[in-house]
């Protein structure tokens, strides 16, 4: 299998273009010895991770500056606040909602977001009738300039494993019966579209605000694990 | 191929451990291997990435975590492809000159490549084979390369609800057999279909799936 691998990678990269060098051709004569290479570095992630990140900076492939940038990016500026308010908009403003649905790319972008892992994007609405719910039973596909990056139980091979053939069981997991009445739609992000949940908005909310519904939009509301409550959860949850 | 990530419907995984309040990343380790993973450009193509993370073997798989099963493809794919050398991973240190890197990103750049993201359309004409309310199957194939068709659809019989317009063919381009773009539907399989009498009668799985997965039924 290792060997059969190789050749794939090794095709792939000599069709795309790029030279295939000495060390990648010794790669492939002593396949055989590389069965598991990537166990030859230091086991502890950490350690394995700091020694790949100042090899790749003394080569000169990577540029730490902007590994900080990247790690601030997704740690302060890109998460579920994003996603709350594009659903708090829908809630306050019918044309955006429909616009929302139906052009969800443009309509995000409206709000200034959009890029990696949300290029092309389908908002799916809740309804008293319809609940859906999103996973990638393949890896891990999730619509990152709405929600951030995944928890690591969207990422678990429980949630991956059971979201398609067991969503009702699923949700009971994370609290939440389905009546028999109210058809499951599970999405399965297979390819690369990207599916955010519009939750229904919580009765006893029509006083409130734009910026104070925001605040009540949950994460897991927006996957669909979730129903979004009139007290406010934090959008970590 | 038939691997382990291909996980759908499987039994025996657990139960779902949601964390409360869970950071972004969990170690300072965790962050970097997500941004060396973004940060590098190399000339895998299209595809390539998901690839070396399915080939990880089985056990491997499921023992390591997220990112890094992330590192181990980053690391399997940049020596591959001849960026680093086995001898350097393992040392940390630099010991031949690389090939002539690509672009290398800059912190200056990051705001506007996160922003701009890597479509994976393709603005070529192609043929739609199907159309939105037609009945299909899913073809029952088992190829041993890259494939996003999932196994528990496979031969399983849906409707095509929307046509997302043309992508890239992640199965070709991963093997570096080009683009051969194409369009990709939404297909709905009822729960019935796929998983029989124990499920909700009104329940369904939307999956999307590039022309050359399905089939008219």
């Amino acid at each position: 299998m290792t060997t059969s691998r190789r050749n794939f990678l090794a095709a792939a990269v000599t069709a795309a273009g790029a030279a295939v060098t000495p060390d990648l051709a010794h790669a492939q004569e002593h396949s055989h010895d590389h069965d598991h290479d990537h166990q030859a570095v230091p086991s502890d992630p950490a350690l394995r991770v700091k020694a790949l990140e100042s090899l790749l900076v003394e080569k000169g492939l990577v540029d730490r500056a902007a590994l900080d940038a990247l790690v601030d990016t997704y740690e302060n500026k890109v998460g579920p606040r994003n996603g709350a308010r594009v659903v708090a908009r829908a809630w306050t403003d019918p044309a955006y909602k429909q616009r929302l649905l139906t052009s969800s790319d443009a309509a995000i972008a409206e709000l200034g977001y959009g890029g990696s892992q949300g290029e092309h994007m389908v908002v799916v609405e809740n309804t008293p009738k319809v609940h859906n719910l999103v996973v990638c039973t393949l890896c891990s596909c999730y619509p990152w300039p709405v929600l951030g990056l995944p928890p690591v139980w969207y990422k678990s091979a429980a949630y991956r494993s059971r979201a398609v053939i067991d969503p009702r069981g699923v949700l009971r997991e994370f609290g939440m019966e389905l009546p028999d009445g109210v058809e499951a739609r599970v999405w399965d992000s297979t390819a690369e579209l990207r599916y955010l949940v519009l939750p229904e908005r919580p009765a006893g909310t029509e006083h409130m605000s734009e910026d104070e519904l925001a605040t009540l939009v949950t994460r897991d509301s927006m996957i669909g694990v979730a129903k979004v409550s009139r007290k406010a959860q934090g959008a970590g949850a | 191929m038939n691997g382990i990530h291909d996980m759908g419907g499987m039994h025996g995984m657990g139960p779902i451990k949601p964390e409360r309040n869970e950071p972004v990343f969990h170690a300072v380790w965790e962050g970097r291997a997500f941004a060396l993973s973004f940060a590098v450009d190399g000339p895998w193509p299209y595809g390539a990435d998901r690839y070396a993370i399915e080939v990880i073997p089985p056990e491997e798989y499921l023992r390591q975590s997220y990112y890094e099963k992330w590192i181990t493809s980053l690391i399997d794919l940049m020596v591959q492809t001849g960026m680093v050398t086995s001898a350097e991973v393992a040392s940390g240190k630099a010991t031949n000159l690389s090939p002539k890197p690509g672009h290398v990103l800059t912190a200056a750049e990051v705001a506007s490549v996160v922003a701009a993201g890597a479509p994976a359309t393709r603005n070529v004409s192609a043929t739609a084979h199907f159309q939105p309310g037609q009945r299909v199957r899913a073809r029952n194939i088992n190829p041993v390369g890259h494939t996003r068709l999932p196994r528990y659809t496979r031969g399983k019989i849906g409707t095509v609800e929307r046509d997302y317009g043309v992508f890239a063919f992640p199965d070709s381009s991963a093997q570096g057999l080009g683009d051969r773009p194409q369009h990709v539907y939404s297909v709905r399989f009822a729960a019935r279909e796929l998983w029989g009498e124990q499920s909700n009668e009104h329940d369904s799985v939307y999956v999307d799936m590039w022309d050359d997965y399905i089939e008219a039924a």
